[in-house]
């Protein structure tokens, strides 16, 4: 490259690849930090500094409250989560690939998916007692009722020339499903579990905040009745950072699964 | 009208009409064709675009229903694909999320083949269409014309006796171009298939037929049959000829001249 453009271009290149993502983003984070303490020492608002809020989360750890509490809900959203994906799947599948089982079905998935998973937990608990099982139920619901919807969303857009294409070359239905149809969707599908796994992680901390002995949102439950603001901190930082865990997690196995696709980027 | 022979035609369009939707927002995409293709022969299909060509092509290979008329292969009637008719479709259709490799022995996979015969016809057919370097890589790190390659070895590779194939070498640069040409009248003429080659350029259309199928657009339907009176193997100094001049004439002029609505029944 030369001239005047090869010059500014190769200028503009240094001044932002020089910083890679990583850094910015640390940089943001200590950004935000640095706001955080300084909001709250100047005393601007009654909430608890970073300092503060960090040797709690020390303290949590030592007395193996805070291990406990993420072990509790993790258990929880997990279990919901695969069970709810596991169903999804199929149901999904059957509702892309036969009209009459989308006929069928649909009604139900869309009347249910306008009812906030949280709206069941009453029900629940009335029907299923005070255990992990209305918990597990309702995160079971919402993980379900995100993926079901992305996986047949994912079977009925499949592209109809991959079909024919498969068809021609001899295949029948039963080759075709499991070599067209389900690779063909598995992008859907995963934004489906990426989603599932987002609202069952929403779901499992509210749910605690109504029911519950152990977790996170009980943690937080118990807080608020002592005025323990540091504990709320703690808590709601570390479902923050296990959500992303988890997100970025099933961001890796998509990247992974898909990496044939053309991505626009 | 039809091509020398008693026997029966390999493929036959028998009064074949196709209308997409109904009512009054119906369009009729083919209207009452009729031709016959003699078992080996290798006919081009011409015409502007959306005057029916995919749809008639897709009609045999047995992915699109007629709404009137027949379609016969072998003397019997068209119900679905099968892989004696390979198709190349005009939008490549390769499988993303194989690499191809594998898109050429999907059809051999289905079939139960051996993985070590399977190898060794794939390595042939990749081979044959350039792409010796590329076999591992996916679809999305190929061009529009080695995708095409991709295509047209996945469909050589099932050996099919009919070939349908729709603008295979649309996407691809004038030098690969008439090198995928003569490769294709070689194989074609080694191993005699019955092929159906659909094109936008007028010169592939000569160079390539026995016949040139002119079509007409709205409706679409059948406007001219052109022989193609020279014989193989066809040459370079043939392309140049004033033989092959005249009959290009007569395609591009049936082509490019057409009187619309003009009912021909040849
Ligand atoms: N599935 C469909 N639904 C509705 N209309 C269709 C469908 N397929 C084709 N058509 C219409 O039928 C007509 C013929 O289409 P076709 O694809 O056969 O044209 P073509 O000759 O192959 O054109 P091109 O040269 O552009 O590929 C077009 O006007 C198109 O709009
Ligand atoms: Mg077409």
């Amino acid at each position: 490259m030369t001239g005047a453009a090869g010059v500014t271009q190769s200028a503009r290149n240094k001044a932002f690849i020089d910083w890679s993502p990583i850094l910015l983003n640390l940089l943001a984070f200590a950004c935000g930090v640095g706001l955080w303490w300084a909001i709250t020492a100047a005393q601007m608002v009654v909430l608890p500094g970073p300092v503060e809020v960090f040797t709690r989360g020390i303290e949590l750890i030592a007395n193996g409250q805070l291990p406990l509490d993420i072990v509790s809900s993790l258990r929880r959203v997990l279990t919901g989560f695969f069970l709810g994906v596991a169903l999804a799947i199929p149901v999904g599948f059957l509702m892309g690939w036969y009209r009459v089982a989308r006929a069928l079905i649909e009604p139900y998935v869309q009347f249910f998916r306008m009812i906030p998973p949280l709206a069941v937990i009453p029900l629940a608990i009335v029907t299923m007692g005070i255990d992990e099982a209305p918990k597990v139920f309702v995160i079971f619901l919402a993980s379900f009722l995100s993926c079901v919807v992305a996986t047949y969303q994912g079977v009925i857009s499949v592209d109809r020339t991959l079909i024919n294409a498969a068809r021609v070359l001899g295949a029948t239905d039963r080759i075709i499903f499991p070599r067209v149809i389900i690779p063909a969707s598995t992008p859907f599908i995963l934004v489906g579990v990426r989603i599932g796994l987002g609202s069952a992680w929403a779901t499992v901390v509210a749910a605690e905040l109504i029911a519950a002995q152990s977790g996170l949102g009980f943690r937080m439950q118990q807080a608020q009745l002592y005025y323990d603001l540091p504990t709320i901190f703690v808590s709601l930082i570390t479902i923050g950072i296990l959500g992303l865990v988890m997100d970025r997690l099933v961001q890796a196995a998509e990247r992974r699964l898909t990496q044939w696709q053309e991505r626009a980027r | 009208m039809t091509s020398s022979t008693t026997d029966v035609p390999k493929i036959s369009f028998q009064n074949v009409s196709r209308r997409f939707g109904d009512g009054a927002g119906s369009f009729l995409a083919l209207d009452r064709l009729s031709l016959d293709i003699a078992d080996g022969e290798f006919v081009t299909v011409v015409g502007p675009s959306g005057c029916g060509k995919s749809t008639a092509m897709n009609i045999a290979a047995g992915l699109t229903e007629v709404s009137d008329g027949r379609v016969l292969v072998d003397g019997k009637d068209v119900h679905g694909p099968g892989p004696e008719r390979g198709v190349i479709f005009q939008q490549y259709a390769l499988f993303p999320w194989l690499t191809v490799r594998q898109n050429v022995e999907f059809g051999l996979r289905i079939k139960g083949m051996p993985a070590t015969e399977r190898r060794r016809i794939s390595d042939h057919f990749i081979n044959l269409v350039g792409l010796a370097d590329f076999a591992d890589a996916l679809p999305k790190t190929l061009s529009g014309g080695m995708k095409q390659r991709c295509a047209i070895a996945r469909a050589y590779a099932v050996n099919p006796t009919i070939l349908l194939m729709d603008e295979p070498f649309g996407a691809l640069d004038a030098l690969t171009r008439v090198g995928m040409q003569d490769q294709l009248l070689d194989t074609w003429t080694q191993e005699r298939r019955t092929v159906v080659f659909i094109t936008h350029d007028v010169d592939e259309a000569v160079y390539l037929a026995n016949r040139v199928i002119v079509m007409a657009a709205r409706p679409g339907r059948l406007q001219e049959i052109i022989p193609v009176d020279l014989p193989y193997p066809r040459t370079e100094a043939m392309r140049l000829s004033p033989e092959f001049a005249e009959v290009r004439n007569r395609v591009w002029h049936a082509v490019y001249h057409q009187k619309p609505q003009i009912e021909s029944n040849i």
